[in-house]
This record gives structure tokens, C-alpha cells and sequence, in this order.
């Protein structure tokens, strides 16, 4: 006779079939499944606006399913709600963050907590995890004050004293330095080890071959493919992921010495206008017509005062400070900036780089309006800002309905497509781009990085700031560091290796370590 | 000289109180992120709510209570035609002010002129009776107390409760409350409702112990200064109550001034507490860290839990 046991053999955690979610003129979730099994590190994989963030908020009860069944530990359950979620022990980390500016960090952490009991004594709890884990978090500030990469181990903090089964990351670690990632790392490890299953989304190949035991590839809304991470390479994984072959952008000729600077930076010294910032500390740099800069460091030493004091958010202090094309602009405002052909991409896509709920046409015309001529005795020129639009979406490839469609519709990475595109389009002769490739999949890290050469090719003095060590090896001709306000003299970057660029940043042998395994790891991929 | 000071204080705490508890109510909606604008109407409606009972039943205290109830109604009216219809805030406000000044007049038509059963002055035998001091600190009627109570009451309950800080993050970021499970709408409608209620209040303030009389549009503009109050005193209890009392100072001054004689035209007399009172707290309030810090961001917003 046969006796049936569930209790003793277990289902999986989480098995999800047939999972549909249409949006106005977008199907972006069709027949999806899903299967997490207990203990384990599972990545789900896709190009951008394959539906991935749609399929994970369905299972957090953000976004209400047309059709599809949820089964939990062996049991059927509908999520109305992400509090629902919370009750079965399911934890998210947002792509983008879903955190209160006007609220200190504990606050913040304190409502992601159900009940009473788990908020006492929560900000010595806060300092003892984030200090464990190696997330740093200040418990009394104000989120306001805070860069992308602080906000982003906020999150993580928050999910990791839920302890949650299924802990959910979307993106996490697309801002995280290469030694926040490896401690990121132990810290997922060790929570699968104690049971909590991790559902990861992460255009990083390289980090999901070293970390996942199974994967789910997406495609257009579909499911493509289930495989083994570790048993393929990253070029193999991202090949099913876009259906095409990938290849390296081509090396440009390195320029001639004699280029004159197009963007110089001299002794430019700000406070920071945020009560926690980094004070800018004579900083002075020359780029020339080009060229490509890229500038390296860890999140919170002063790249968000940098770029604003060279976008003309804030004024640089001296005129002289900021010179475009010979021209001092340290206090021009963005616009008479954009006028002597300066363009600028910001790292916060949502509110900050576009209005998200604006249509692309409306967000092409802000801040292409005088470089594209796109206003006509004082009236909106809406054909031309339609074809510019159209022209950013068609050149970029941007995954969407088209110029109408609002920005918040367009998942993370093409609205980052379309926001760099919208810059390089307007045919700059200085571009500052902080974190070019956020969120964006290979395929489209590589149209961007080839849109960013391509530009330098043409004469313009380019500076990258990223965190991303790889992009700027990828991209740079010289790199410099910028720490605690301070930008380091560059380097050549054939001269540079990762070991010593990450010392730089941040002078401790852990990121030497682990910038070491990074290089590893891609000289490994190619 | 003393009898002067005293009479100074006492009013000016007296001319403070309608605006303080019209404002802490509002500070509780804006603070969950919704901008009602009809604390006039509410006020309005209060007012005569509470005088009629009162006029009917002898019973100031039952007035108190129909006051309270009819600010509340009107703000559920507001709630549900903002919050879940979704109607722009600032034309539902503007309609509920109008509303309520025009409805108040309708029912109060028959109590023109009458006069009322008045809250009654508190009496604490000694205390009472110090010179100026008891006066002025223990000479009022209870709602004046009560203002400073549920004043101090909301103030704690933003720095050091859990309710108070799901209110504030509801007003910072509807989607992030929504996302992280908390219900939106239900925290808006008890806040708005809230607001209501000390609307309400503040009217039968207005006819039951101010002027214990009904007047058409007694409340003379004070629901606007309330709502004007909250925004310059940076969604800061405490401010709340320092633009109250400079309010009330104002008030006295100028009456004083008028009844002095002094020839200064009695228009520009009357505007000085609401122009005074706006131009001061704009000052202290300029700074824009602060006020990003203060306001909250989701003010006027519907909230749409998105499918
Ligand atoms: N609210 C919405 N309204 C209309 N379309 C939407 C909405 N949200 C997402 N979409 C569309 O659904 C598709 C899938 O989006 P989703 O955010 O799930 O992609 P993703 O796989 O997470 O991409 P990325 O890697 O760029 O974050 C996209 O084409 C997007 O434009
Ligand atoms: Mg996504």
C-alpha cells in the first residue's frame, strides 16, 4: 500500500504556473512559471522589459495577476496585498526603492515591521546587523540625505530583520561596490544556509554564476529557458537572455596628446548642500575633446555633489571653477549649460532624470528643448519633439508603446536607454553621466557603452562616474578615484589594474581582496 | 495697568483657540498627505450645529458634541468625494467651504439674534482666583484646555508613536506605505475625519464661548488662517501654536487700537492678524531643507493602489 506523506517530502517552496499579467498595449507577463525550491538561491534572468519585476510583484501582492496560480509550501494562496506576503514570509527588496525621504532610517525600517515586539530596541538591532552583514547605516538620518547606495542597504537591512522564507531581490546589488556585493554575498549564502529561500534578479552575470544554484530565463514576457547558472558561461547565458551574439565594443585609437580640454575642473571646492554630504575638496581635472574619464569610488564620497556642481544644480562657487569649451559655467543653471552644449544624465532615474508620470515626449522635450530647437516662438514644437522622442526609442532601443507612453510605464533599464540616449542625441561636446548602465541588461550595456564611445569618437569630452569597476576599465582612457570629496590624479588605464584603483577607493585589503575575484571573474567571462 | 495685561493674555489665548484646533486637525490630514481646504465649511457647520443643540436642548455640552459630529460628516463627505472618487482635493475643499457657509446660513436663519447657553468659565476655588495668574491660566472654559491637550497629544503621537509615523509615511510616499501593506485609504479617511472633528469643534468654540451667538459666516476667514497657519508653520506642531497665539495678540491689538481711536482706517485694522500672522511665520519659516523635511511630499495627491 502506498502511504502518502507530505509533511515528511516537502514541495517546493513556491511554484508558480501560468502566470498572466497584461498591461494597456503591453503583454508583459504571458503563461509565466516558477518554481523556488527550499534552501535555494534561484536568479530569474531576462533583458530588459522581459517582465521579470511584473512576475515578482504579482508574487509580493503589488500587481494583481489577469491569471496564474500560486502555490506556497504545497498550499494554493492568492496575495491581495504585500501585507498578505508578509504573512506567508515572503520579503522584498524594490527595484525601486520604496522607502520614505522624510523619514530617518529607523523609521523607515520600523514600518516594514508588522508588530510591536520586533520594533523594540530596533535601532541597536539596525547597528548590529548593518555592521555584521558590512551594510554601514547612520540609524538617525534622514533618507533625504542619502545616495542611491545607502538607500539601497536600507532595504536589504529592512528585509534581512523580517526573516523572511522567501527573500526577493530585485536588482540589489546594481549600485553596490564590488566589496559590498561580496559581503552581500556571504550574507545571502548564509541566510539560505539557515533555510530562507532567495528568489534574485540581477543583470550581473558574473554574480549570478558564482551565487545561484538554479535559474529562470525570461524572454518578452515568456518563459525561455531553466538551467544551471554554473554550468554555463556568461556569454551563454546572455545569449538565451537576448537571442543574439554578444561582442565587446570595439577598442577606440587612443587620443592624440595634442586634443585640446574641452571640460576642465579647477580647484573646485563646494560644501555639500546636504547637512550629510561629502564636502567637494579642490578638485581639478581636464578632459579632453575625445576623451573618456571615468571616475571610480564608493558610494557617498561625493559623486552626487560632483555631478551637481557640474550640471549647474548647484552653483560651483567661482565662475571659473566649471569651464566648458573655454567657457566658465560654474554659475550657469543646467539650461545655459545645456546652451554651450554640456549634457547631463543623473543617477536617479525616477523624479530626478525623468517625471515619471510624463509621457517620453514630454521628458524628451525637457531637457532637449533648446539643444533640439524643439520650441517654436514660445510654443511647443509637437512634431519635432514626437520625432526626437521617436528617434531616442528607435536609436536606443527602447522596449515601449512609443512617445506617449508615461515614463513610469517603461521598466528600470529602458527608461535608462531612453534617458541616456536623450543626452547623446542632443550631440554634446561635454557629457557627465552618473552610473550609465544601471539596471540595464548586457545587451543594452552594450549600445549604451558603444553610444558613449561612438560620442567620444566624435570630439566630445566624456566623464563616467560609476561604481562599476568593470564599465569604467570597459570605457575609460584615464581613471580617476574620487574619495571623501577628493578626486585622485588619473591614471592611464592600461596603466591602472583593479587591485590598485580599488585601494584607492577605499584603502582597505577587503576591496583589494574582492576586486582581485571581481578581475578574476571577468577575465574568466571573456 | 495689570487689568489691562490681563485682559490682553486672556484673549488673546481666547482668540487662539478656534484657530489652534481648526489647525491641529488639519495639520493631522495634510500630514497624511491630504489638502482639505473646507475648514471653514467645517467650522461653519459646527458652529451652528453646536448652537442650535445647545439653543434646543440647554445643554452646551451636547452642543460641544453635535459640533464635533457635524465637522465629522462634513469630512467624510470630503473623504469620500477626494479620497476614494478621487476628485481633486482643492476643488473639493473649495466646494465643502462653500457648501458649509451656505447650508450653515440656511439652518441658522432662525437663530439670529438668540442668545445661547455659554461654555462655562472653569472655576478652581484659590487658583482661580490669584491675581493674574489665575486668569489667565486658570480662568478659561475647557475647550481651551482641551485645544493645548489634543495639541500636545498629536504632537507626541508624530514623534513617538507608531500610529503617528504610519500617518507621516502615508503623507511621504503613498505607493512605498502601500507597497510595504499598509491601507492607504483607511489611514486617510480617519485622518481627514479627525480633522473633521476639531473643525467642528473650533465652531462651536466660535458660537458657544468666543461670541455665544449665531452670526452668518461668524468665522470670519478663521478656517483659512488655520489652513495658512499649518503650511507656514512648516507642518510643526509647536509653530501651530506660536502663529496661533500671534494671531490672537494681533487680534486684540487691533480691536484695541480701533476702540482707542486712533485714525488708521479700520479696514487695514482688521486684516493686520491675518496679514501679520502669514508675513511672520513666512519668516521664520523660509528655509528649504526644512520644509522638505516638513512637508508632506504626497499633499493634494490621490493615492490609486496601482493593478
Ligand atoms: N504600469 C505599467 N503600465 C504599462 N506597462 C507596464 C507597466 N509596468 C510595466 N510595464 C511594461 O511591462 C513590461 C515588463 O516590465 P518589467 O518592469 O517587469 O520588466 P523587467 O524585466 O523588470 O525589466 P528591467 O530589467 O528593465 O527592470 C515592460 O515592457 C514595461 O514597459
Ligand atoms: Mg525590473
Amino acid at each position: 500500500m502506498l502511504v502518502r506523506n507530505e509533511s515528511i517530502a516537502p514541495g517546493p517552496l513556491l511554484a508558480m504556473t501560468g502566470m498572466t499579467k497584461q498591461y494597456p498595449g503591453c503583454l508583459a507577463n504571458d503563461q509565466v512559471s516558477l518554481t523556488v525550491e527550499r534552501n535555494q538561491i534561484h536568479a530569474l534572468l531576462g533583458e530588459n522589459g522581459a517582465g521579470k519585476s511584473t512576475l515578482v510583484k504579482m508574487i509580493y501582492g503589488v500587481v494583481k495577476p489577469d491569471a496564474g496560480e500560486i502555490v506556497w509550501e504545497g498550499q494554493k494562496v492568492t496575495v491581495p496585498n504585500p501585507g498578505a506576503a508578509q504573512r506567508l514570509g515572503i520579503g522584498m527588496v524594490f527595484q525601486h526603492f520604496s522607502l520614505f525621504e522624510a523619514l530617518t532610517v529607523t523609521e523607515n525600517i520600523a514600518l516594514g515591521l508588522a508588530t510591536a515586539k520586533e520594533r523594540v530596541g530596533l535601532r541597536g538591532r539596525i547597528l548590529q546587523i548593518s555592521t555584521e552583514y558590512g551594510l554601514p547605516l547612520d540609524p538617525d538620518r534622514v533618507v533625504h540625505d542619502l545616495s542611491v547606495g545607502e538607500r539601497q542597504r536600507i532595504e536589504i537591512v529592512r528585509c534581512l530583520l523580517q526573516n523572511p522564507k522567501l527573500l526577493i531581490m530585485d536588482e540589489p546589488t546594481s549600485v553596490l561596490t564590488p566589496s559590498e556585493v561580496q559581503k552581500l554575498f556571504v550574507t545571502l549564502r548564509r541566510l539560505a544556509s539557515e533555510g530562507c529561500s532567495i528568489l534574485y534578479i540581477s543583470h550581473k552575470l558574473e554574480e549570478v554564476r558564482a551565487l545561484c544554484s538554479a535559474a529562470t530565463i525570461m524572454r518578452l514576457g515568456r518563459n525561455v529557458a531553466r538551467c544551471a547558472p554554473a554550468e554555463k558561461t556568461v556569454k551563454e547565458l546572455a545569449e538565451i537572455m537576448i537571442n543574439m551574439d554578444l561582442h565587446r565594443p570595439t577598442p577606440r585609437p587612443p587620443v592624440a596628446s595634442t586634443a585640446p580640454p574641452r571640460l576642465v575642473v579647477d580647484r573646485l571646492t563646494i560644501r555639500s548642500h546636504n547637512q550629510f554630504g561629502t564636502d567637494l575638496k579642490d578638485i581639478s581635472l581636464s578632459i579632453a575633446g575625445g576623451e573618456i574619464l571615468g571616475i571610480a569610488g564608493i558610494a557617498g564620497n561625493g559623486q552626487s555633489e560632483l555631478m551637481d556642481a557640474l550640471s549647474g544644480e548647484i552653483s560651483a562657487g567661482k565662475p571659473e571653477s566649471v569651464l566648458i569649451d573655454g567657457v566658465a559655467a560654474g554659475h550657469m543653471g543646467p539650461a545655459d549649460r545645456r546652451r554651450i552644449r554640456g549634457c547631463f544624465v543623473p543617477e536617479e532615474r525616477n523624479g530626478h532624470g525623468a517625471v515619471t508620470t510624463m509621457s517620453l515626449a514630454d521628458n524628451a522635450f525637457l531637457s532637449g528643448y533648446l539643444r533640439g530647437a524643439l520650441v517654436r516662438f514660445g510654443v511647443i514644437d509637437k512634431k519635432r519633439t514626437f520625432v526626437f522622442a521617436e528617434n531616442i526609442i528607435r536609436r536606443f532601443d527602447v522596449r515601449t508603446t512609443g512617445p506617449k507612453a508615461e515614463a513610469r510605464s517603461l521598466s528600470g533599464g529602458n527608461l535608462q536607454k531612453f534617458l541616456v540616449g536623450r543626452e547623446v542625441l542632443q550631440d554634446p561636446s561635454v557629457l557627465v553621466i552618473n552610473q550609465p548602465t544601471w539596471g540595464v541588461d548586457a545587451g543594452a550595456a552594450l549600445a549604451i557603452h558603444e553610444a558613449i564611445m561612438a560620442l567620444a569618437q566624435g570630439g566630445a569630452a566624456v566623464m563616467i562616474i560609476s561604481q562599476d569597476l568593470d564599465e569604467i576599465f570597459v570605457l575609460a582612457d584615464r581613471i580617476a578615484v574620487i574619495a571623501g570629496g577628493r578626486v585622485s590624479e588619473p591614471v592611464a588605464t592600461r596603466y591602472a589594474t583593479v587591485e590598485s584603483i580599488g585601494r584607492l577607493m577605499g584603502g582597505t585589503s577587503v576591496i583589494a581582496d574582492s576586486s582581485a575575484e571581481m578581475a578574476h571573474a571577468l577575465s574568466d567571462a571573456r | 495697568m495689570t487689568e489691562l495685561l490681563v485682559a490682553f493674555l486672556v484673549s488673546t489665548v481666547a482668540a487662539a483657540t478656534p484657530l489652534l484646533l481648526a489647525a491641529t486637525g488639519e495639520l493631522v490630514a495634510e500630514k497624511a498627505g491630504v489638502l482639505n481646504l473646507g475648514v471653514e465649511g467645517m467650522m461653519l457647520a459646527g458652529a451652528i450645529a453646536g448652537f442650535a443643540t445647545a439653543n434646543e436642548t440647554g445643554v452646551t455640552t451636547l452642543g460641544v458634541l453635535a459640533a464635533l459630529l457635524a465637522g465629522t460628516a462634513l469630512a467624510l463627505l470630503f473623504a469620500v468625494v477626494s479620497l476614494t472618487l478621487q476628485a481633486n482635493q482643492t476643488a473639493t475643499g473649495l466646494a465643502l467651504t462653500i457648501f458649509g457657509r451656505g447650508f450653515s446660513a440656511l439652518l441658522g436663519a432662525g437663530y439670529v439674534g438668540i442668545p445661547a447657553p455659554t461654555l462655562p468659565k472653569l472655576h478652581i476655588p484659590l487658583l482661580s482666583d490669584i491675581p493674574i495668574l489665575g486668569p489667565v491660566v486658570f480662568g478659561h472654559d475647557i475647550l481651551v484646555y482641551l485645544s493645548f491637550a489634543i495639541l500636545g497629544a498629536v504632537a507626541w503621537c508624530f514623534r513617538s508613536t507608531h500610529l503617528g509615523l504610519i500617518l507621516r509615511a502615508v503623507g511621504d510616499s503613498h505607493d512605498a506605505a502601500h507597497a510595504l501593506g499598509y491601507a492607504v485609504l483607511p489611514i486617510r479617511y480617519a485622518a481627514v475625519a479627525f480633522g473633521g472633528a476639531l473643525a467642528g469643534l473650533a465652531g462651536a468654540y466660535m458660537s458657544l464661548a468666543y461670541t455665544p451667538l449665531w452670526a452668518q459666516d461668524m468665522t470670519a476667514g478663521r478656517g483659512w488662517v488655520a489652513v495658512a497657519l499649518v503650511t507656514f508653520a512648516a507642518w510643526r506642531p509647536f509653530w501651530l501654536l506660536i502663529g496661533a497665539w500671534f494671531f490672537g495678540a494681533l487680534m486684540y491689538l487691533s480691536l484695541y487700537v480701533q476702540a482707542l481711536g486712533v485714525a488708521v482706517p479700520s479696514a487695514l485694522l482688521s486684516a493686520l492678524p491675518y496679514i501679520g500672522t502669514v508675513v511672520v511665520l513666512v519668516l521664520i519659516s523660509r528655509d528649504r531643507r526644512l520644509i522638505r523635511l516638513h512637508r508632506p511630499a504626497m499633499l493634494g495627491r490621490p493615492f490609486q493602489a496601482r493593478a
